[in-house]
């Protein structure tokens, strides 16, 4: 049995896993990083538009800062997100851009003097000042009150993870490529490692170290159409939950983006409606003011998603043999900021829908794109119930997104809880208690388990044809757990899940027998662990009987902060289980320092809280008192939720803006 | 439409070495707008599921899908069926190794390459301070670095360059456009000399033979042609110095 040993392990070289290893081996511990795909290749580089970091330095931004971004962010998430730590990350964020541009990033830059724009679908002429000249310039994006989105182009997400992958090269962090975790190494609720696997050779590796760290992005591909790379899979939230130990979180929360191309469900950025662009129906006619009079294109991800859907079920979707569609107009704006601010749109309207949106209108629908649940963890990224374990990214829910996620905040995300995350691993690494005493026999265990499951998978010439299984589960989650829920369909998907899953222990990998690379072995036994992500996603969106961002119910239309202000906790320790066990984890009104309220969009039909009333006037007069003492935004903030003493010293800093740091 | 398509790949297990490479055949039925990232996951559902490619986003922009289509190394992912004939004929790139039938191992390759060639930001004395203000860069300098940053290593011109089929120490056309790009970074404080050292050779800019055939595969249509020869004037006047 091979063994290699390490003090800290992150599975998963996208932005998040990358940003981690790098501050962990620049406290001075050795650190491996496995990823199934070249590190450049990872889910991270399709981000098109933007990093949110409150700059504020273009014109559109001016007056921009920590505060507007952490209220856009936790109305953007329904109240869903945990606000300590949404004020960590609209702290860290500006740095976090910042070490980015140290590290190479080519950002856009605010260039001096008139420049032309389109809002709302005309044109105007907006005049950068001289002293933001060649500073890094933003974008608009859903969801925002300032222009807030950094980007390069519309290939953000590509310049991030090369910068962030070339700096883990010069740090000589070690990655090893095409291994693949399939299962936690654990014993009395502390993580050891992981078992993985060589998808070049078969082999089986332990991995065994101090502290082990998920970041293996989004669970999207359960959905049959998803804007997901195909690697984004939920094999790290799987493997956590197979623990029987480590818990997942909000797992329901799933955002669906409203510009995906019809068919190949391949994502245009939403600056594209952040520039200008719009959206029309069958008949050429631009609905959304209709529905959204002041954010219009512009309203969250959740919200257009549903009224475009809404739109289409009146019959004023464009009819196609895939399905309906609307389209998106972005001709408007111009050749000459297409081919320079929107060139992979341009290129992927080109190359798979073979038209020009120079001259002619995309077709799009909304189709699903993040994962805002994942492995639960505190704000310092460590799991909530097993020692050891750590997630950052997509992969995990430390809460920023609650409900929905924000344009511009996912990869914005990644290098932030990246950066943070290392520095608590550091810390626990420096720590006596993180000495580890795991007998090899036990490790061996593990993978000798793990071998008998890869073996029965091969054994067996009859049994079930795990693509049949994964296509359905698919498509059940495309049809019974998309964008608008009701009780009766969710039902029938939890039941059917559950049926596939009992299925899927009896999967029988046919012909391709190969104990080496072997594509079909490997989708068998992720069929199996997909299965369980689904029937956690579906069964918490049966059981939540409320609306809340991105997830809608049809039969409890409200927001019901009296009785669902909290997260779906599951835990699934029974291996003959079918569905998990599910717990509620209150979201503590009093320590909030913005209460519950109202988001703005359509008709207010929140149930409130009886504590959000008391919050709300406790808020108002805290800030009352202060502001007559003339005490400045940071001293009140302190006052009404203090989260400083949390952030690791490093990080605890103002940030400095053109104005100064006021 | 509805055309039924003989795709022929080229297959072979490592894993297996008493199994020698051949052609397998597979026909499928052509759909509208099929693209061989489409294709290839029919072929691996329906036909054979023990055959071995790489996909990751399929939308053009990681690189993972390189192959040899009709014998031009291409992305898959973003190539239409119906831009071909009716039988096509794929192949793995070469150069890189070979982990199975059409999924080749460009992870370490470009790993040594990026190690070789340094190719990240090297500052010097200049430290980051994360609470300050960014250091300003010039906008359209921003621009042009970013045009070169879009490289994706997706290994098309190094399956593409006949200079490399003769020397494997060439650094390729994206070696050279990486030193380009710093080159172009203020942020990167190497001078000349130093980027001399790295590509001033026969393994570097000198050893290019002007083919080509990098621009003609580039998956992003990169200016590889133009940057190769700015990059060999730059360096040419360096060795000239040198001498000096």
């Amino acid at each position: 049995m091979k063994i290699i040993y390490s003090d800290a392990l992150v599975v998963g070289g996208g932005l998040a896993g990358l940003r981690v290893a790098t501050g962990v081996k620049e406290r001075g511990h050795n650190v491996i990083v496995l990823t199934l795909v070249p590190p450049k290749r990872s889910h991270s580089a399709a981000a098109q538009g933007g990093m949110q970091a409150s700059l504020g330095n273009c014109v559109m931004g001016e007056g921009d800062n920590e505060d507007v971004h952490f209220l856009d962010t936790i109305k953007g998430s329904d109240w869903g997100a945990d606000q300590k730590v949404a004020r960590m990350f609209t702290h860290c964020a500006p740095k976090a851009i910042r070490e980015l541009a140290y590290w190479g990033v080519p950002w856009t830059r605010v260039r001096a003097g008139e420049h032309s724009a389109v809002i709302n679908a005309k044109r105007v002429t907006l005049t950068e000042k001289q002293e933001a000249h060649g500073y890094i310039t933003a974008r608009d994006f859903g969801g925002t009150k300032k222009w807030r989105t950094c980007y390069t182009s519309d290939g953000t997400g590509h310049s991030m993870l090369y910068a962030m992958d070339n700096k883990a090269q010069e740090d000589k962090i070690e990655v090893h490529e095409r291994l693949e975790a399939i299962a936690l190494i654990h014993e009395n609720n502390r993580c050891y490692g992981v078992v993985a696997r060589n998808l070049m050779n078969g082999e089986l590796v332990a991995y065994v170290a101090k502290a082990t760290t998920i970041a293996t992005g989004g669970y999207g591909r359960i959905y049959s159409v998803s804007t997901n790379a195909i690697i984004c899979e939920g094999i790290g939230q799987a493997i956590a939950l197979e623990s029987g130990v480590a818990t997942l979180g909000n797992m329901e929360a799933i955002q669906f983006h409203p510009t995906a191309i019809v068919p190949a469900g391949i994502l245009v950025t939403e600056g594209c409606r952040g520039d200008g662009g719009v959206l029309r129906d069958v008949d050429g006619y631009r609905f959304m003011p209709d529905y959204e009079p002041e954010k219009k294109e512009l309203a969250s991800r959740d919200v257009v998603s549903r009224r475009m859907t809404e739109h289409m079920r009146k019959g004023k979707g464009v009819k196609s043999p895939y399905g309906d569609h609307v389209w998106l107009d972005i001709t408007i704006l111009g050749k000459e900021h297409i081919e320079k601010n929107l060139r992979e749109v341009k290129e992927i309207c080109e190359n798979f829908l073979g038209i020009d949106p120079v001259k002619e209108w995309i077709p799009v629908r909304p189709t699903q794109h993040y994962s805002m649940g994942g492995i639960r963890t505190k704000y310092t990224g460590e799991s909530q119930t097993m020692q050891g374990l750590y997630s950052a990214g997509e992969a995990a829910c430390w809460d920023l997104h609650g409900f929905n996620r924000l344009g511009g905040n996912s990869v914005s995300e990644t290098v932030v809880s990246g950066m943070l995350v290392a520095e608590y691993i550091s810390d626990f690494l420096d720590s006596k208690e993180s000495a580890i005493d795991i007998n090899t026999k036990t490790i061996e265990s593990f993978v000798q388990k793990e071998h008998q499951k890869l073996e029965e998978l091969l054994g067996k010439d009859e049994g079930e044809d795990a693509y049949e299984l994964r296509e359905r589960m698919e498509e059940i989650m495309m049809q019974k757990v998309g964008i608008f829920r009701n009780g009766v369909e969710l039902q029938e998907a939890v039941d059917e899940l559950q049926e596939l899953l009992k299925r899927s222990k009896n999967i029988a990998v046919k012909r391709s027998k190969s104990r080496g690379a072997n594509p079909a072995l490997e989708n068998a036994y992720r069929t199996q662990k997909m299965l369980k992500i689904a029937v956690c996603v579906a069964y918490g969106a049966f059981l939540r009987t409320e609306s809340r961002g991105a997830h809608s119910r049809e039969d409890f239309p409200k927001r019901d902060d009296a009785n669902w202000l909290k997260r779906t906790i599951v835990r699934w320790d029974d291996e003959n289980a079918t569905l998990p066990e599910v717990s509620y984890e209150d979201i503590d009104i009093a320590s909030m320092e913005l209460p519950p309220g109202f988001r703005g969009y359509g008709k207010d039909l929140t149930s409130h809280h009886k504590d959000t009333q008391k919050r709300v006037e406790e808020v108002e007069k805290i800030k009352q008192e202060l502001e007559q003492k003339g005490a400045n935004r940071f001293e009140i903030q302190e006052a009404l939720m203090p989260f400083k003493e949390d952030l690791p010293k490093k990080y605890r800093g103002f940030n400095e803006r053109l104005g100064g740091i006021e | 439409m509805n055309r039924e398509l003989t795709i022929d790949i080229l297959r072979y297990d490592p894993n297996q070495p008493e199994i020698k490479p051949y052609i397998a055949s597979y026909k499928i039925q052509e759909q509208v707008g099929m693209t061989l990232f489409v294709a290839l996951n029919e072929i691996r559902k329906h036909h054979d599921s023990s055959l071995k490619f790489d996909f990751v986003c399929r939308a053009g922009i990681c690189g993972s899908c390189s192959m040899l289509v009709n014998g031009k190394p291409s992305l898959a992912c973003k190539t239409l069926t119906q831009k071909l004939d009716s039988h096509i004929r794929l192949a793995p790139l070469p150069v890189f190794e070979l982990i199975g039938d059409l999924s080749v191992f460009t992870g370490n390759w470009m790993r040594g390459l990026n190690e070789r060639l340094e190719s990240w930001i090297h500052h010097k004395e200049e430290e980051l301070e994360v609470d300050k203000l960014e250091k300003p860069m010039d906008p359209d300098v921003a621009d042009d670095v970013y045009e070169l940053d879009r490289c994706i290593e997706c290994g098309c011109c190094v399956a593409g360059c006949g200079t490399l089929q003769m020397n494997e120490n060439f650094v390729g056309a994206v070696g050279l456009n990486k030193i380009a790009r710093y080159q172009l970074d203020p942020r990167d404080k190497r001078d000349e000399k130093e980027y001399y050292e790295l590509v001033g050779n026969e393994d570097g800019v000198f050893g290019c033979m002007t083919l080509l055939g990098c621009e003609d595969v580039c998956s992003k249509n990169l200016p590889l042609q133009s940057k190769i020869a700015y990059l060999r004037r730059v360096m040419a006047k360096t060795a000239l110095k040198k001498k000096d």
